[in-house]
C-alpha cells in the first residue's frame, strides 16, 4: 500500500467512526472472548453483541436527530433526554387513563403513541422557535426544556411511576410474537431507513448542509434558513419521542426521573464520534449511527470492567473533551506553532554554538 | 511652504498568496494635513492601512515616524508609536459608558481601584475640549453612530496620536453628521495632527482634504494637491485611464428594435441604504450600473431582488406588480442575482461544485422535488463545460477552486435556473483577464438570446463594452442615466464625479 | 465655536437614559416585590409575613447566591458554565467523605472545596479561552464528569457528624428584629454564618466588577471582544481569569451548600446550574454578554427562593413546579432579551 491510498482511506468521512468502533469491539473481544457469540435462549437471541445492538437503539435514533440539528444550527439540542421522558409520560398516561398501574389499556395504543410523538414534536418546535426565529444559542434555548422537561413529565404522571402491565405494550421494547430479534433493533433500522430515504428523496439534506455552512448565501439562492433550522429541531423532537416510547416500553412504565437520563451527552458524543463537526455544516448520518453503536459498545465494555452506571459519564466526558480538542482549530494552530518554535529554537541553539 | 513630514512610508511591498497587494508604494503625511487615500476595490488602500497599523507585516520597505524607522507588530504597537485608527465599524464597547470607552486599559486609579470620579471629570474635560457634546456616564450604545465616531476619535486623540487614520468613517452618517465630523477633523488638523482619510465619497474629499494619494492595483498612481486635481481627473486616475487618451469603445452587440420592459421599479427605496429610485430593465438589453464603491449600485439591485427588502415603491415584472418578500419570490419571477461578495454571499464553501451549481434550481423547485443524481450531474457537467470551469471533478468542494472558477460556478448556478433577468454584481472582480473577457462575451450572448441583464462593475471599460445603457449612482442615489453618445469613458467619469468639473 | 457641535441632540440623550437593560432589571425587582407581597397576603397565617421568612430565603439560598454570582461573571464575558451543580455535588461529597471516612478536619473541608472549584475553573477556563472550544460543550462535559466522579466516591449518602463542622453550620446569629408569638413573646429572627459569608462574597465581587481593571475588562470583552482586543486588552487572559474566578466561587458556593445540608450524595444540587443561570438571566444578565451585575443576580436568586417558598408553603403542588415555573420565567426573560436586542439592532 502506498502513501496516497493510505491518505485516501484516512481522509474518508467514515474513517474515524469505523476505526473507533473496531477499536472498541477489539477491546471487547479481548476482554470477553465470546463477545460475538450469539445463542438462542428461550426462543430469543442472546449474547453480548445482541445486547449492544439492542440497547443502542434509542441512542441511534437520538443521534440521527442530533446530527441534523447540529448540521443546520451549529449547536446541540440538550433537551432530548428530557423530551424522551415527556413522550413516555404522555404515552403511559393515555394508556393507563390516569391510573398508577393497569393491566388493560385505557385507550388504543396507536392513539397513545401518536400523541406521545406529537408532544415530543411540540417540544422540538418550541426549541426550534427559540433557536431559528429568535436567534437564541441552541444550547441555551434547549437548556430550558433540559431542566423543565422532567418536571413536565412528572406533572403528566402526577409524580408517580405509571405502569402499563400489558403485553402488547411491551412489544416495542421486547419482542414481536415469536421473533427472536428484539424489536428496538427493527425500530432503529426503520428510523435509519426512513430518515435516509427522506434525505435521499427530498432536498432536505442539501438544504440543511447549505444553511449550516453559509446562511446568508443560502438565503440568496432562495432557501428559507429559519424554516429549515426550525424543521431540524422538530425532527429532533420526533426522534426523541420515538426513543422515549421505546425506552418506556422496555420497562413498561413512565419513569420521569430516569428515562433518557444522560442520553443527551451520549447523543452529542455519537455525533462527534461520527466525524461530524459540532460547529455545523456537512454531516454524515451513518457516521453518527456508527458513533452511537460505538458508544453503546463502549458502555458495555465499561460495565464489563465493573464500572457502575453512575460513573460512566466520567469516561464519556473525557472522550468528548478529547474529540473537541482534536477538532479545535485553535489547538491545531497551537501545535503548528509549537513545531515551528521547536525548529526555530533548534536553530537558535545552533547559532549559539 | 513644505510642512514637516510626520509619517513617511517608503517603497512598501506586500504579497498575499497569489496577489501582489502592494508594490513599492510610497506615502507621505505631513503635520496638520488631511490626506485622502483613494482607490477602487483591490487598489490596496486597506492593505496599506493594515501594514501601517501592524495588522499585517510587510516584505520590503520602511516606515519612518518623526525621523525614526519603526516596525509595528500589532495595533497596540502602532498606538504606542502615535498612530491611531478609527474604523467605519466603531471599535468601542457598546455596553460601557462613554467615559470608560475613552479610558479603558488606562483607567485612572487610586489605591489600585478605578477612580471613577477622576475618570468622569477627565472624560468630560476631554469631550468639552473637542466640542463633543456627549454625557460621559451614558452608555455608548445610547449615542448616535456619529457621536460614537467622535468618541473613538477623542480616545485616539487623547492617546497622543500624531497620525489619525479614519477608515471610511462617514459611510453610515447623514449629511449633517458628516459636517460635524469635518468640524472636528479641521480642529485636529489645526492642532497639528496628521489625518489619513479613507473614503469613497468624492464630495467629502474635496470638502476637507488638502492632498490626495491615489492607489490602483497595489501600485501608487500619484500624490496630488486637492486644489490642483479636478474631479474628473481623480476618477480617471482611480479607474486607470489617463484623461487624455480615453478612447470611445462602443458595445458591439445587436441593436434592439423594440423595448419590452421585463423589470420596472418605481420609487423603490430602503432607508439607510438607497434613496427611492426608478429603474427599467428591458428584454435583450444589458444595463450597467456605474458609480464608485458604496455609491448604492449593489444596494439598488439588492432592493429589486429582495435581498434587502425595500420599504417603499413598487416593482413590476413583465408589467404585473410583484410582491417580493425574499429572494425566493424574485427567483420564482425569473430573477437571478450574482452577489458582489463571492465568499460571503455566493459560494457554499464545503459543498461540491455540483451541489453549488444545482442549489438555486433545487431551491426553486422546492424541497420535495429533488433533482435526480443524473439530472444534477448533467446540469453540472453542462455548465462546467460551457463555462470551462477548471476543477478536478464535479465533486470537488468549491472552496478548493480558484476565485475565477468559483465565480463561473456561481454564474452556472444562475444560468441553470434559466432566468429572464440576470443581475451580475462585480462578476469579474479578482479574476484573470482571460476569464474576464469570457464573462463579458457570455453576457452579450445571453442578451442576444433575449435575457435582460444588469451588469455592475468597477471597470468602466468593461461596462462600455457590454452595456447599451447605464444608470449612474452617487452617494446612495441614482442620479441619472447615460445612453448613446454619452456612453464613453469621458461621459461616464463626468457623471460619476458629479459637481462642478473645475472644483 | 461656542456651541457644542451636538447641542441639538442633548434632549433626546437625557430621555433615552432609561434604557432596556435598566428596564429588564426593573421588571425583575417589581416581580420579586409582587411575588413576595402577594405571598405575605395569601400565606399570612403560614408565617410568610414574618421577617424570618425573608431571612430563610437567604439561609437556604446562600450557596446558590455565590454560585450564581460566579455564573453572572462568565455570562458577562458571553460564556456559560453548566457544570456548577455537579461541582457543588462533588464538593459536598468530597468533604463528607474526607471528614467521615478519612478523618479530615473541618478546616481541611474549606481547602477541599476551594481546591476543587479552582481546579475546575482552571481546566475549563483553559479549554474555553485558549483552545476556543464552545463553553457549553466544555461545561457539559464538566457536568457529567463531576456527577460521575461524585458517584465514584460513594453512591450512598454520607452525613457529616464532625463537631466543628456542625458547630459552624448551626451557629445561629440572632438579629434585633423579629416577631412576636401568640403570647406576645419576642422571638428574634436569626441567620447563619453562611448568609454573612455569601453576602460578603457578593459585595466583594460587586466591588471587583465595578472598581478593578479586571472587572471592567470582563464587561469590555463581553460587549465586543474584537473591539476590546483593538483597544489593547488581553481577551484570552481576561476570559481565563473569569472562568477561574467562577470556579473558585463555585467551590465557595459548594462549601456553603455543604454547611447547609451537612451531607453529600450523588443527586445533590441537581439542576443547580439551571438555578444559577436563571438567577443571572432574571437578574438582568444578557445571554449575549456584556451586561449584568451581582446586584441584579441577588434579585434573581431571591425570586427563585420565593417561588420555591410559595410552592412549598402552598403544600399541595409538587416540588417539580418550582423548576417548571423557574424555567418558564427564564424562557420569558430570554425571549424578552431577544426582542430587545432585535429592536436595538434595527435602530
Amino acid at each position: 500500500m502506498n502513501k496516497d491510498t493510505l491518505k485516501n482511506i484516512t481522509s474518508k468521512r467514515l474513517f474515524l467512526p469505523v476505526v473507533c468502533l473496531l477499536a472498541v469491539l477489539l477491546a471487547n473481544v479481548i476482554k470477553t472472548p465470546d463477545f460475538f457469540k450469539i445463542t438462542l435462549e428461550n426462543g430469543v437471541l442472546s449474547g453480548y453483541i445482541i445486547i449492544v445492538i439492542n440497547r443502542a437503539s434509542e441512542l441511534v435514533i437520538l443521534a440521527i436527530g442530533m446530527t441534523l440539528v447540529t448540521a443546520a444550527s451549529g449547536g446541540q439540542d440538550i433537551s432530548v433526554g428530557a423530551v424522551m421522558a415527556v413522550a413516555a409520560a404522555v404515552c403511559c398516561q393515555i394508556l393507563s387513563g390516569g391510573e398508577v398501574s393497569v393491566t388493560e389499556l385505557a385507550s388504543p395504543m396507536i392513539f397513545a403513541i401518536i400523541s406521545a410523538i406529537l408532544a415530543a414534536a411540540l417540544c422540538g418546535a418550541f426549541n426550534g422557535f427559540l433557536v431559528a426565529k429568535l436567534g437564541i444559542q441552541p444550547m441555551v434555548a434547549t437548556l430550558i426544556l433540559f431542566t423543565a422537561g422532567r418536571g413536565v413529565a412528572q406533572l403528566i404522571t402526577k409524580g408517580q411511576i405509571t405502569y402499563i402491565r400489558v403485553d402488547s405494550y411491551k412489544t416495542f421494547g421486547g419482542y414481536i410474537g415469536k421473533c427472536p430479534v428484539p424489536t428496538p433493533i427493527f425500530l432503529a433500522i426503520i428510523v435509519i431507513v426512513i430518515v435516509n430515504l427522506v434525505l435521499k428523496k427530498t432536498a432536505l439534506g442539501l438544504y440543511i448542509e447549505s444553511v449550516g455552512i453559509n446562511g446568508t448565501a443560502s438565503r440568496l439562492v432562495g432557501l428559507n434558513s429559519v424554516l429549515i433550522k426550525f424543521l431540524t429541531y422538530v425532527i429532533c423532537g420526533v426522534m426523541a419521542g420515538i426513543a422515549g416510547v421505546i425506552a418506556s416500553s422496555r420497562i413498561y412504565s413512565a419513569d420521569a426521573n430516569n428515562i433518557g437520563l444522560n442520553l443527551e451527552m451520549d447523543a452529542i458524543l455519537a455525533v462527534a464520534l461520527g466525524g461530524n463537526v459540532l460547529g455545523g455544516g456537512k454531516f454524515s448520518l451513518m457516521g453518527s449511527v456508527i458513533g452511537a453503536y460505538t458508544i453503546q459498545a463502549l458502555t458495555t465494555t465499561l460495565y464489563a470492567m465493573n464500572v457502575k452506571a453512575d460513573q460512566l459519564p466520567v469516561y464519556k466526558a473525557i472522550v468528548v473533551i478529547i474529540i473537541v480538542i482534536l477538532q479545535s482549530p485553535a489547538f491545531k494552530k497551537m501545535l503548528a506553532k509549537q513545531k515551528t518554535k521547536k525548529l526555530s529554537g533548534g536553530t537558535a541553539v545552533e547559532g549559539g554554538k | 511652504m513644505e510642512k514637516e513630514i510626520v509619517l513617511d512610508m517608503k517603497n512598501v511591498s506586500k504579497t498575499f498568496p497569489g496577489v501582489k497587494a502592494l508594490q513599492h508604494v510610497d506615502f507621505k503625511l505631513r503635520k496638520g494635513e488631511i490626506h485622502a487615500l483613494m482607490g477602487e476595490n483591490g487598489a490596496g488602500k486597506s492593505t496599506l492601512i493594515k501594514v501601517l497599523t501592524g495588522v499585517h507585516d510587510f516584505e520590503s520597505g520602511e516606515i519612518i515616524m518623526s525621523g525614526a524607522s519603526i516596525i509595528n507588530k500589532s495595533p497596540q504597537d502602532a498606538q504606542s508609536h502615535g498612530i491611531s485608527t478609527v474604523y467605519q465599524e466603531v471599535n468601542l464597547c457598546p455596553n460601557l459608558s462613554v467615559a470608560e470607552n475613552l479610558f479603558i486599559g488606562r483607567e485612572p486609579r487610586k489605591f489600585g481601584f478605578i477612580d471613577w470620579k477622576t475618570m468622569k471629570s477627565k472624560a468630560t474635560e476631554l469631550l468639552k475640549d473637542l466640542d463633543i457634546d456627549a454625557n460621559v456616564s451614558d452608555k455608548l450604545e445610547e449615542c448616535s453612530i456619529a457621536k460614537q465616531q467622535m468618541i473613538a476619535i477623542a480616545r485616539a486623540v487623547d492617546m497622543k496620536c500624531q497620525v489619525l487614520i479614519l477608515d471610511e468613517p462617514t459611510s453610515s452618517l447623514d449629511d449633517e453628521e458628516v459636517e460635524k465630523l469635518f468640524v472636528l477633523m479641521r480642529r485636529l488638523k489645526s492642532e497639528g495632527v496628521g489625518i489619513i482619510f479613507v473614503t469613497h465619497f468624492l464630495e467629502q474629499v474635496y470638502a476637507v482634504c488638502d492632498r490626495i494619494t491615489v492607489l490602483r492595483n497595489g501600485t501608487l498612481v500619484g500624490e496630488y494637491e486637492t486644489a490642483e486635481l479636478p474631479r474628473v481627473m481623480l476618477v480617471a486616475k482611480m479607474m486607470g485611464k489617463d484623461f487624455d487618451d480615453l478612447a470611445d469603445i462602443k458595445g458591439d452587440h445587436k441593436q434592439l428594435d423594440k423595448l419590452i420592459p421585463v423589470i420596472e421599479a418605481k420609487g423603490v427605496g430602503r432607508k439607510g441604504s438607497i434613496k427611492p429610485f426608478d429603474f427599467v430593465a428591458n428584454k435583450g438589453e444589458v444595463v450597467g450600473l456605474t458609480g464608485l464603491l458604496g455609491s448604492g449600485r449593489s444596494e439598488l439591485v439588492r432592493a429589486i431582488y429582495g435581498a434587502d427588502k425595500p420599504d417603499s415603491g413598487k416593482i413590476f415584472v413583465n408589467g404585473k406588480e410583484a410582491k417580493i418578500n425574499a429572494p425566493i419570490d424574485a427567483m420564482k419571477l425569473g430573477m437571478a442575482y450574482l452577489p458582489e461578495d463571492r465568499k460571503k454571499d455566493g459560494i457554499i464553501a464545503d459543498l461540491s461544485v455540483r451541489e453549488n451549481i444545482i442549489l438555486a434550481l433545487q431551491a426553486k423547485k422546492g424541497m420535495f422535488h429533488l433533482m435526480s443524481r443524473k439530472e444534477m450531474e448533467e446540469a453540472a457537467d453542462k455548465y462546467i463545460k460551457m463555462l470551462q470551469v477548471k476543477t478536478a471533478s464535479r465533486e470537488t468542494p468549491i472552496k478548493s477552486l480558484s476565485g475565477g472558477n468559483q465565480q463561473k460556478v456561481i454564474i452556472g448556478r444562475w444560468l441553470l435556473t434559466n432566468p429572464e433577468y440576470l443581475i451580475l454584481d462585480e462578476p469579474t472582480r479578482g479574476i484573470d483577464i482571460g476569464t474576464k473577457t469570457e464573462i463579458q462575451k457570455l453576457v452579450l450572448d445571453l442578451a442576444d438570446k433575449g435575457m435582460s441583464v444588469t451588469f455592475i462593475s468597477s471597470e468602466v471599460e468593461e461596462m462600455l463594452r457590454t452595456c447599451s445603457r447605464m444608470g449612474v449612482m452617487r452617494d446612495g442615489k441614482k442620479v441619472g442615466e447615460l445612453t448613446g453618445d454619452d456612453l464613453s469613458q469621458e461621459g461616464v467619469m463626468k457623471a460619476i464625479a458629479g459637481g462642478d468639473e473645475n472644483e | 465655536m461656542e456651541m457644542g457641535i451636538f447641542k441639538s441632540n442633548t434632549v433626546t440623550t437625557e430621555k433615552r437614559k432609561f434604557n432596556s437593560n435598566t428596564f429588564l432589571l426593573m421588571i425583575t425587582i417589581l416581580l420579586f416585590l409582587a411575588m413576595y407581597i402577594s405571598g405575605m397576603i395569601i400565606f399570612k397565617d403560614n408565617g410568610f409575613a414574618k421577617p424570618q421568612m425573608f431571612l430563610d430565603l437567604l439561609i437556604s439560598n446562600a450557596g446558590l447566591l455565590v454560585i450564581a454570582v460566579g455564573q453572572t461573571i462568565v455570562m458577562i464575558t458571553g460564556g456559560i458554565d453548566i457544570s456548577v451543580g455537579s461541582v457543588t455535588a462533588l464538593v459536598c461529597m468530597a468533604i463528607a467523605n474526607q471528614i467521615e471516612n478519612h478523618g479530615a478536619s473541618a478546616y481541611m473541608a474549606v481547602v477541599i472545596a476551594l481546591g476543587i472549584g479552582l481546579l475546575y475553573g482552571i481546566v475549563q477556563g483553559f479549554l474555553i479561552s485558549y483552545l476556543e472550544i464552545q463553553p457549553f460543550i466544555v461545561s457539559l462535559a464538566g457536568l457529567f464528569f463531576g456527577r460521575g466522579l461524585t458517584s465514584m466516591i460513594s453512591t450512598d449518602m454520607i452525613s457529616i457528624k464532625n463537631d466543628i463542622f456542625i458547630s459552624w453550620a448551626t451557629f445561629s446569629i440572632d438579629l434585633p428584629i423579629g416577631s412576636y408569638s401568640k403570647r406576645g413573646k419576642f422571638i428574634p429572627a436569626h441567620i447563619y454564618p453562611t448568609v454573612i459569608i455569601a453576602l460578603a462574597i457578593v459585595i466583594i465581587v460587586a466591588l471587583v466588577m465595578k472598581y478593578s481593571k479586571f472587572g471592567r475588562e470582563v464587561y469590555a470583552i463581553g460587549g465586543n471582544a474584537q473591539s476590546a482586543m483593538m483597544m489593547g486588552l488581553n481577551v484570552r487572559k481576561t476570559k481565563f481569569k473569569a472562568y477561574i474566578l467562577n470556579g473558585f466561587l463555585a467551590g465557595c458556593g459548594g462549601f456553603l451548600f455543604c454547611l447547609n445540608s451537612c451531607s453529600g450524595f450523588v443527586e445533590q444540587a441537581k439542576g443547580l446550574e439551571m438555578d444559577a443561570i436563571s438567577a443571572s438571566v432574571i437578574g438582568g444578565t444578557l445571554l449575549s454578554g456584556g451586561v449584568g451585575t451581582p446586584f441584579g443576580t441577588i434579585f434573581g436568586v431571591l425570586i427563585k427562593g420565593t417561588i420555591s417558598s410559595l410552592i412549598t408553603t402552598q403544600g399541595s403542588l409538587s416540588s417539580w413546579w418550582v423548576r417548571i415555573v423557574l424555567s418558564a420565567l427564564l424562557c420569558f426573560f430570554i425571549v424578552l432579551q431577544a426582542i430587545f436586542t432585535g429592536i436595538k439592532k434595527k435602530k
